[in-house]
């Protein structure tokens, strides 16, 4: 096909190529009808179970073997906790989601000597430069974390960004305890998923990390460089 | 590309003078291999979660049609455009219209196994728009102006030396240095910078879920993550067969699907797409596109048999395990997928006449079949494909290629002779006598003792030993 006539008729050819297409596979599976697939038994992962007590210490030492860092916390004192761990790493500026409610916390229990808190409140389109080149730490929320992978569960909204736990160097998770699953096919489940995604839901296990250089591990390649969870008790 | 340049028995032949890369392959698989081991130690998981997976894939290839159609559906709800393509051209013509749409000079892409299958980054080359690879091993590969050699980790021919020696010779900025985090460092620099600048964002699918209109996609370096985020433009592009029912069956594939392939329990990040950036929000795409193609699948939908090949889920774990594959590596298969998925889907994808050689690398040792965590009868399909290059009439494109005369007349002459107790009597009498006389370089006899010693008969045939012992023919 020549290219500069296919570019022109592209978008009227998908219509056809959608008929043709779904042509070929209904006439395939009548000629040759599928054989009834054997059910799907999920039991394997509804056994997957960990006592309460457990569950928090796998999550923590399989996230820590994929160097990610946790900080201890309370409801009352978190903010400044992260404000210690940020000047401690010499972070100058931390972005964060000031109408959620943990931003609102966070901005309430700022020292006003700790890094610069810099709201994520526009368009990234009007600061992606900022964003790109001069943000050291980010904070989310989490929706809580998996058991079975030690993952954290993340559901980006109109007041959560999804760039806040991507761009700046260090990401920093709270995680509520008592918000913890056996597994992702349980979290789903329990918080019934199916009935309303967001634009973006995410699981997060770790910094951003790469092995393809020779099979050797190498931590920050596109994303965080750190992920460091707050447990708040 | 031209049939001389599809060689598979030359390329492995020239992979296998290279010392540096059967070490590098070894050393790769090799670890590759124990980690996944590591993962599935329970063996009694691995039998129930491997079950669940294969159960999941095939109930979805058993509604595929009604399944692209509902995800068609709620994909547009959300407000993802879906686009069909029944070719890679279409495919291409399919992305460059929706770049030129976007004004797009610069697109950024993250690791997709169906657009090598499109030679999409040539195509819009051609059309002068840079895209970039922008996974590590990708990105490595793209530089060194070649292609992945394997499905999840595309530079893993390549040594920390060999990936140093090219960062100085094609980044201006790089430093003299062979330290991997330095290295990685660099590549985060420049690409960061790509990431920010880009009109479009590329990305594959590793699951799409028909009941609620979400794209899944699996990485560790965060790359997929910018590309289908900081760009204006998402275009995201899977083969028809990526599709399941239902959110739930997503679990039982990722719980399979990193653990396969790099022995993780999970990747650092799981992203699931519903959609493009909605009211209120503040970043992420505001267009998002779905290109379904097409290339050849629903010809091998059409096969009872065959059909079993559309399961894969591209955990790479059969390459991994492959020992043709750990010996050659990648490259040797000139195809975007090698190892065992390569040579069962490559031919039928492309045409037994083309690729018709590849079924043959294999030793059917059925390593493949065990590792494979939906179960694809890889072996039986190879069997199938074999017996379709050199009979005419069968269901794969090019069946009958490879059909030789003097081979049918072989087999002809040997059922016969089988079928005579007399002709039986009187040709093992002659190999007992003559066999061994006869030159290596007859046809036929050239292809086996080219790799192989020739076969030397004995001087007395099993029958006349038996009878000796006063064993009665039954
Ligand atoms: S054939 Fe099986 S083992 Fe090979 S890539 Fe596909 S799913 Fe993985």
């Amino acid at each position: 096909m020549p290219e500069t006539t296919a570019t022109t008729a592209a978008p009227s050819a998908t219509g056809t190529a959608r008929a043709a297409i779904l042509g070929r596979l209904r006439a395939g599976r009548d000629a040759h009808p599928v054989a009834p697939p054997p059910p799907c038994d999920f039991t394997v992962l509804a056994e997957k179970r960990w006592d309460p007590a457990e569950r928090l210490d796998r999550i923590r030492r399989l996230m820590e073997a994929v160097h990610t860092e946790f900080l201890e916390a309370t409801e009352a004192d978190w903010p400044a906790a992260v404000g210690r761990f940020l000047a401690a790493e010499g972070a100058r500026t931390l972005l964060y989601a000031p109408a959620t409610g943990a931003g609102a916390t966070l901005a309430a229990g700022w020292d006003a000597g700790g890094p610069e808190l810099v709201p994520y409140d526009a368009e990234v389109e009007t600061f992606k430069e900022r964003l790109f080149e001069g943000i050291d730490a980010g904070l989310t929320d989490t929706l809580g974390a998996i058991a079975d992978t030690g993952s954290l569960i993340l559901w980006p909204s109109a007041e959560e960004p999804r760039l806040l736990s991507l761009v700046p160097h260090i990401h920093v998770a709270l995680l509520r305890v008592d918000r913890l699953y056996d597994t992702f096919w349980q979290a789903m489940r329990d918080n019934r998923w199916a009935e309303g995604m967001p634009t973006n839901a995410l699981l997060i296990s770790g910094p951003s990390k790469t092995a393809d250089i020779e099979q050797t591990l190498a931590y920050g390649v596109h994303g965080p460089k750190r992920l460091v969870v707050v447990l708040v008790r | 590309m031209a049939d001389a340049a599809v060689d598979f028995a030359a390329a492995s032949t020239e992979a296998l003078q290279d010392r540096q890369l059967r070490t590098n392959f070894r050393r790769a698989m090799d670890g590759l291999m124990s980690k996944r081991a590591v993962q599935f130690a329970d063996q009694a998981e691995w039998h129930a979660m491997r079950a669940l997976g294969a159960s999941v894939r095939l109930r979805a290839l058993a509604k595929l049609p009604e399944l692209l159609e509902r995800l068609e559906e709620t994909c547009t709800r959300n407000g993802i455009r879906v686009h069909w393509a029944a070719t890679t051209d279409e495919a291409n013509a399919i992305i460059l219209s929706i770049m030129r749409g976007a004004d797009a000079r610069l697109a950024v892409k993250g690791k997709s196994m169906v657009t090598e299958e499109m030679h999409l980054n040539a195509f819009l080359e051609r059309h002068g728009i840079e895209i970039l690879e922008s996974d590590l091993g990708e990105y490595i590969v793209q530089l060194d102006e070649s292609t992945p050699s394997h499905i999840i980790m595309p530079a893993i021919h390549m040594n920390t030396r060999q990936i140093a020696r090219l960062f100085r010779r094609k980044i201006k900025e790089a430093e003299d240095t062979e330290d991997v985090a330095r290295l990685t460092d660099l590549a985060r620099r420049v690409l960061r910078r790509k990431f920010a600048a880009a009109e479009v964002g590329l990305s594959g699918v590793n699951v799409a879920v028909a009941e609620t209109g979400t794209l899944c996609l699996v990485e560790n370096e965060g790359n997929g993550r910018m590309c289908t985020t900081v760009p204006p433009v998402h275009i995201a592009v899977m083969g028809l067969e990526k599709v399941v029912e239902t959110l739930e069956d997503v679990p039982p594939i990722l719980s399979l699907l990193p653990r396969s392939a790099t022995g993780q329990p999970i990747t650092t990040y799981v992203n699931m797409i519903s959609g493009p950036r909605r009211p209120g929000e503040k970043d992420g795409p505001r267009e998002v596109h779905l290109v379904i193609l097409d290339n050849g699948r629903s010809g091998v939908y059409a096969d009872g048999e065959l059909r079993d090949t559309l399961r894969c889920i591209r955990c790479g774990a059969c390459m991994n395990h492959c020992p043709v594959y750990t010996r050659v590596g990648g490259h040797a298969y000139q195809a975007p997928y090698p190892g065992p998925i390569g040579k069962i889907l490559v031919p039928q994808m492309e045409g037994l006449e083309k690729r018709g050689e590849l079924p043959h690398a294999c030793t059917m040792c059925n390593a493949c079949v065990e590792i494979c965590p939906v179960k694809i009868p890889i072996v039986g399909i190879l069997g199938r494909l074999r017996s379709e290059a050199v009979h005419a009439g069968g269901s794969v494109k090019g069946a009958g290629s490879h059909a030789s005369r003097a081979e049918a007349l072989v087999w002809k002459g040997w059922a016969a002779t089988f079928a005579s107790p007399a002709a039986y009597k009187v040709a093992t009498l002659a190999m007992a006598t003559l066999g061994n006389a006869a030159p290596s370089a007859l046809p036929l006899l050239k292809e086996w003792t080219s790799a192989r010693v020739k076969p030397r008969f004995a001087p007395e045939s099993l029958h006349r030993l038996a009878a000796k012992k006063g064993i009665p023919d039954a």
